[in-house]
């Protein structure tokens, strides 16, 4: 999309009202962090410091999950916690989506033998980006990051391919 | 523990309030449930319930054999990866009479001062946060990156290293880490100074750290505390250099202690800590020895029937190993002692008495890690 391509003081650009909102919503991430192990040290405290400065891209964590688009869950989860992540994703509002940091998150990872421990958190809640590692480094949260903003972008296309073929 | 509270703000007869902080919450440093009843501003009571990271690490530890317990001890405190490996190395090379070669020795004391600052840093910046400081927390995060590097040079980690393991460590010291090493000693003394003038010697800060969340000297040694906590109450008590391990007996390092035991004690301790750390670290690179850094070991260890108890100084206090052995090859019982887990019983007995706006502030000053607490 052209907006993407920064519009400059005496440019004009015509989009889609949808497509404008879609745009907006993949450049301002807002998160609520459920940071509970490990990934949150590494994956988010280190992510929003001066080296790798998540803001940047427009992700700003520590959000109250009534304002917030995305739900980054870094850590383990075990099934005490698994009913505050369920209460947790309800009072956010659609659209929004969860990203899964680290191997607990995604499949319970060196804990997946324990019964108390949730077998990764889609169990819990529906995931959109899964990202590898024990901890996952910050540039991989980065980069699940942008391809969070992909798959949002692609979204919007596939939303409107699908009204033309329809038509 | 079962919270008093119920579930959300509830109102009750006397007009005292119960707030749930947690646990999901920011100011908890990971999950912790606090159930505090006020009255009006002033917290009456304070309950931790715990429970939601447990993990199962000593039930696990059961099932893995001795060479893997580093790999979950790294898991538990997992601001001091170093220090919870070391905890349950020494655990295993006592119980079988390892004999660790010298300079790993020293390589365990580098790394684990390596990681104490860092993990200091980590402590630095969220604290700054939770007093309602916030730009600080970039230039903590500065000096956390460049320990990190060095640990990454080193072990291949940024975090859970799984560096050190029955028998010494398992990689030597390169040139560029050396190098590293040698460029952050340089600067961190000047950045540690402007630290402290940054948040300790803002008056703003001063004056909402004094006398809050006293803990006498008494009250501290018959709640357990350790570490920093410990030597803020005035009690200089540290595993270093009481039961030394490592290369601990041949460095030379000064002990911070506090006089009151308040919020500001514990936070200049933490800093002179870091300051003594910069000074283990300098002397570890120069009288670092030659030799191997890993003893020869089968590939199963299977240590005869018996018992033992190994502590180290993690930052957050006395972290310690209690491994059973059955002659096979996992331990019948692996049970660690976690300092924040008596830091959290005096948050208890701290928080009542104080202003609610202070309770985020204490649960920072205390430095506590819930992933060790919950195992």
């Amino acid at each position: 999309m052209a907006l993407d391509r920064s519009v400059g003081e005496h440019s004009l650009a015509f989009v889609k009202r949808e497509q404008l909102f879609d745009w907006a919503r993949r450049n301002s991430l807002w998160c609520t962090t459920l940071g509970t192990a490990c990934c949150a040290i590494d994956g988010l405290m280190n992510l929003g410091g001066p080296r790798f400065d998540i803001d940047r891209m427009g992700v700003l964590f520590g959000v109250s999950p009534r304002q917030a688009d995305v739900m980054v869950v870094a850590g383990t989860v075990n099934r005490k916690m698994a009913e505050t992540l369920k209460l947790l994703y309800d009072q956010m509002s659609e659209p929004r989506w969860v990203v899964a940091v680290g191997a607990c998150a995604s499949t319970g990872g060196p804990f997946r033998e324990y019964p108390n421990v949730v077998l990764g958190v889609d169990r819990v809640v529906p995931v959109d980006v899964y990202i590898p590692g024990c901890p996952p480094r910050p540039e991989s949260v980065q980069y699940a990051f942008m391809q969070l903003q992909e798959k949002i972008r692609r979204q919007t296309e596939e939303r409107s391919a699908a009204r033309r073929d329809g038509s | 523990m079962s919270p008093r509270a119920a579930e959300h703000v509830e109102h009750t007869a006397t007009g005292r309030m119960v707030f749930d902080v947690g646990s999901q919450h920011p100011s908890t440093h990971g999950l912790l449930r606090l159930a505090i009843e006020t009255d009006g501003e002033e917290i009456v009571s304070a309950e931790a319930c715990l429970g939601f990271l447990h993990r199962g690490i000593e039930k696990l530890g059961e099932h893995r054999r001795y060479h893997q317990l580093p790999t979950l001890m790294d898991r538990g405190d997992y601001l001091s990866g170093i220090h919870g490996e070391l905890a349950s190395a020494l655990a295993v090379e006592r119980l079988r009479g390892i004999e660790v070669p010298p300079k790993a020795h020293w390589l365990r004391s580098l790394l684990g001062e390596i990681n104490r600052i860092a993990s200091h840093m980590a402590w630095y910046g969220t604290f700054g946060r939770d007093a309602g400081v916030t730009s600080h927390f970039f230039y903590s995060m500065r000096d956390r990156e460049a320990l990190l590097d060095i640990l990454e040079a080193v072990t291949g980690q940024r975090m859970t290293f799984n560096y050190v393991r029955p028998g010494g460590v398992i990689a030597d010291l390169t040139v560029v880490a050396e190098s590293k090493i040698r460029r952050f000693l340089r600067t961190f003394d000047a950045h540690l100074d402007e630290h402290q003038t940054f948040l300790g010697g803002n008056e703003l800060l001063q004056k909402r750290l004094r006398g809050v969340g006293v803990i006498d000297r008494d009250s501290a040694m018959s709640l357990g505390l350790t570490g920093a906590n410990l030597r803020a109450s005035g009690v200089p008590y540290d595993v270093r250099r009481d039961r030394p391990y490592a290369a601990y007996s041949e460095l030379e390092f000064g002990i911070p202690i506090g006089t009151t035991g308040d919020a500001m004690d514990r936070y200049l301790v933490r800093i002179e800590e870091m300051r003594q750390a910069a000074r283990i670290v300098r002397q570890c690179i120069e009288g670092l020895p030659e030799g191997a850094v890993m003893a020869k070991l089968p590939k199963a260890l299977r240590p005869r029937e018996g018992e033992t108890y190994a502590c180290v100084e993690s930052p957050r206090g006395e972290l310690g190993v209690h491994l059973v052995a059955d002659g096979s090859e996992t331990p019948r019982r692996f049970h660690y002692r976690a300092p924040s887990l008596f830091a959290i019983a005096a948050l208890e007995q701290m928080l009542p008495g104080t202003l609610l706006a202070d309770a985020a502030l204490l649960v920072g000053s205390v430095d506590i890690v819930p992933g060790e607490v919950e195992r």
